[in-house]
């Protein structure tokens, strides 16, 4: 392994991205192994990057990490804000992503389902709905597909190609096989097919065997959360930033808090401010910025790049920055079993019934999803709060609860739509401040009525697949709209109309010719809220156009 | 069990670089105090100097843990140790918590007196009055935060101080190898044909 690259602030590189996530790492390797120079910009620290070993499988020094070893945003240096709706006044707020080169790929569960053809023009299919910002997306999936394949097989993707409507077609199979079915996938499938319905394997970015130099997932169990310290996570640091580095052309620099992408007189933006590992404010010149933040990030750091050619925000001409939040919307039940699962061993879930992913026009309302299985616990977790409702939760009567229902338990996740409204937003909170002195993110969200009966319904259903699987006892709490986490979507929507997007179907800022928004602001609706997959697509794609566009001078 | 001295102290000086040159300077004595403490318990069972309680607070918590997770056949919060949990917790990275220990066991007392007058020891109670107290007092963030500091102690590994022995991860049958073969459980151990109906699409293995 040769030595990173190291850029001097005041060097114009070829682009700076700011951030090194799910998209930011592909717009890297992309880059630079395309011979353009990169700066890549990381809130987060290093992690465990290069020495994925040493990431920690304890449950409590994961919980509470030192400063360095954060794998997520420190809620008290990036407090957050939430409300309802925009009457109200904004307090604590629960958002949090990861924050940490290869951002929250390091520890995510690795869902890796594409959007299937007709989600991206639900707005003509289905029909728009009254008083919500449905769309369609300016491409399709026939052009997305071949950068889904690309993906799938550049980052390692487990899987297995199947034959049926509530999946996407596919043009080519996985490049590893699915994981193992775990007593909770078993089970799903047992109540799946006394109900008739369809289980199929999940696609995974956890590889199940040897690929491209990394080692097969060994299912230890602590995974979710947690970094994988056999790299079989498919994460950005373990797949596309090490290529980048290794052309030579690639710096990553981490512990930078970027501020501003400050615009020159003829509006094109010229690098990033942002906030060094001491605190020391420094500037990267760039001919081009490529910003890749995630869904929430992304449009609070272009609301606070005000200039005078944009006093509203950059690339905010038509104030659309920030809204059409898409946050994760879901529902889940629980269920207990007469034999062991042991479910605690292998990934978080590995089988999902899709039946329900369509809209059905039958149910009387917009909306669909992914039932997934999972029986996920860790030891802290599972003494804390896994056991079924009215259990004690001291004494004598816990302890025999523990014993009995530990490795009993099963549940459905249920990963939901959240259609855009106007209404919902990322903003600048007027009040509290972040570490840095910069206004914090404040979230306005409720979700549209549809969405909350959709989570009605899988919660419903995931009552009655366990039933039908045989469980002893089922609940279900009641579902909650959600106040931010992971998966934040459409705060940069992707159009052919400047006047209602933000960027448009390459990815280009429709007011700044040589600014880049890559990430899953981009998505005009937000799927069925698995969107890695499809941003790490739309990354291989935007790339490619825009190698081509830098290569012709056109950037 | 065999915790190596030297791996732990370098352990704590690794996972502590991150933080802030002033946070470790201040804290770095009670850490090491608090780790070295850990280290001699795990080692031995003579009684060894709390980094944080008095002998005699840590008699009160130690009933309360004994109760929250009781010995019955199998170890509980007293055979796993986790008073030793707890001390070192705040000392580390509980310090926030330790008026909130302070305050507790001097209201735990009163409250003790209160309800049985010729006790002065929430300890000396019989096993009955204990947890006839507790159940008094089950709502009160004093009991939720030695309640959640008695369970993350039981089940959190053994380096932090409790769960000796692993009998925490033994009562609830999980195995700390981090290495799994499937089957990993009973359902998913069935023969295919037992838990998939023909014609289920995209069946799994």
């Amino acid at each position: 392994m040769r030595a990173m690259r190291a850029f001097r602030p005041g060097e114009e590189v070829d682009f700076v991205v700011i951030g090194s996530g799910a998209a930011g790492g592909i717009m890297a390797k992309q880059l630079s192994t395309a011979g353009f120079s990169v700066v890549v910009l990381e809130q987060g620290g290093w992690g465990k990057y290069g020495h994925e070993q040493d990431y920690t499988k304890d449950e409590l020094l994961n919980n509470n990490p030192a400063i360095d070893d954060m794998l997520m945003t420190d809620p008290v240096r990036q407090p957050n804000t939430f409300r309802r709706n925009a009457t109200q006044e904004a307090g604590p707020g629960v958002h949090s992503y990861g924050c940490v080169v290869g951002g929250g790929t390091v520890t995510y569960g690795g869902s890796s389902w594409r959007h299937l053809p007709w989600e991206f023009n639900e707005a003509s299919t289905v029909g728009t709905i009254a008083g919500t910002g449905m769309a369609d997306w300016p491409i399709t999936y026939e052009e997305l597909e071949p950068y889904y394949v690309q993906a799938e097989w550049e980052m390692g993707i487990s899987g297995q190609r199947v034959d049926t409507p509530f999946v996407a077609p596919m043009s080519k199979e996985y490049p590893v096989p699915p994981v193992p079915l775990k007593s909770s996938g078993a089970l799903l499938k047992v109540g799946a097919a006394k109900l008739g319905l369809t289980v199929v394997p999940g696609p995974l970015a956890i590889i199940t065997q040897p690929y491209m130099g990394r080692s097969a997932c060994v299912n230890c169990g602590m995974c979710s959360d947690f970094g994988c310290h056999v790299r079989a996570r498919s994460s950005s640091a373990v797949t596309v930033l090490p290529i980048a580095v290794e052309t030579g052309r690639c710096e990553i620099r981490p512990r930078s808090y970027v501020y501003d992408i400050p615009v020159n007189d003829q509006g094109r933006v010229t690098g990033a401010m942002y906030f060094d590992a001491r605190g020391q404010q420094v500037f990267q010149r760039a001919r081009s910025v490529v910003l890749s933040a995630n869904g929430s990030e992304t449009p609070r750091l272009l609301l606070l790049s005000k200039s005078r050619l944009f006093p509203e925000g950059l690339a905010n001409s038509n104030g659309v920055v920030g809204k059409y939040l898409m946050l994760g919307n879901g529902a889940s039940a629980s269920g207990l079993f007469e034999h062991e699962l042991n479910d605690y061993k292998g990934v978080v879930s590995g089988a999902a019934i899709v039946d329900y992913v369509p809209t059905d026009p039958q149910r009387g309302f917009y909306g669909g999803g992914r039932m997934t299985s999972r029986g996920y616990y860790t030891p802290i977790a599972m003494g804390l709060n896994s056991l079924s409702p009215d259990q004690p939760r001291w004494g004598a009567g816990y302890k025999r609860a523990l014993r009995e229902e530990a490795q009993h338990r099963m549940n459905i996740q249920c990963f939901t739509t959240q259609l855009p409204l106007e209404t919902n937003r990322v903003d600048l909170d007027p009040v509290v401040k972040d570490a840095w002195g910069l206004p914090a993110m404040r979230i306005t969200s409720t979700s549209h009525p549809d969405d909350i009966r959709n989570m009605e319904f899988f919660r419903q259903k995931s009552l009655e697949v366990l039933e039908a699987a045989g469980a002893t006892k089922v609940w279900a709490g009641a579902v909650n709209d959600s106040r931010g986490s992971a998966h934040n979507r459409g705060t940069c929507r992707m159009g052919n109309d400047p006047r209602t997007s933000v960027v448009d179907r390459y990815h280009r800022a429709h007011d700044v010719p040589n600014l880049f928004i890559v990430d899953g602001s981009n998505l005009v609706t937000g799927g069925r809220n698995h969107p890695t997959m499809t941003i790490q697509a739309l990354a291989f794609r935007a790339a490619e156009h825009l190698v081509r566009a830098a290569r012709a001078g056109e950037v | 069990m065999a915790i190596d001295a030297r791996s732990r102290r370098s352990f704590l000086v690794n996972s502590a670089s991150g933080l802030g040159g002033a946070w470790i300077l201040a804290n770095y004595p009670a850490i090491v105090a608090a780790e070295e403490y850990v280290l001699a318990a795990a080692r031995s069972e003579e009684q060894v100097r709390f980094a944080f309680f008095t002998p005699e607070q840590a008699v009160e918590v130690e009933a309360m843990a004994a109760q929250i997770i009781p010995t019955d056949e199998t170890p509980g919060a007293r055979e796993a140790r986790v008073i030793h949990f707890i001390d070192r917790a705040l000392v580390t990275f509980e310090r926030a918590r330790q008026e909130d220990y302070t305050r507790g066991l001097t209201e735990l007392a009163a409250q003790t007196r209160q309800k049985f007058p010729s006790a002065t020891k929430f300890s000396e109670l019989t096993f009955d009055q204990q947890i006839a107290l507790l159940t008094d007092i089950e709502r009160t963030p004093f009991f939720n935060l030695v309640r959640t500091h008695t369970i993350t102690g039981f089940f959190a590994s053994p380096v932090h101080g409790g769960n000796h022995g692993k009998v925490g991860w033994a009562l609830i049958g999980y195995d700390d190898s981090l290495v799994h073969e499937p089957p990993f459980g009973y359902y998913d151990a069935l023969p295919p044909a037992a838990v998939s109906r023909p014609g289920v699409t995209g069946g799994q293995q």
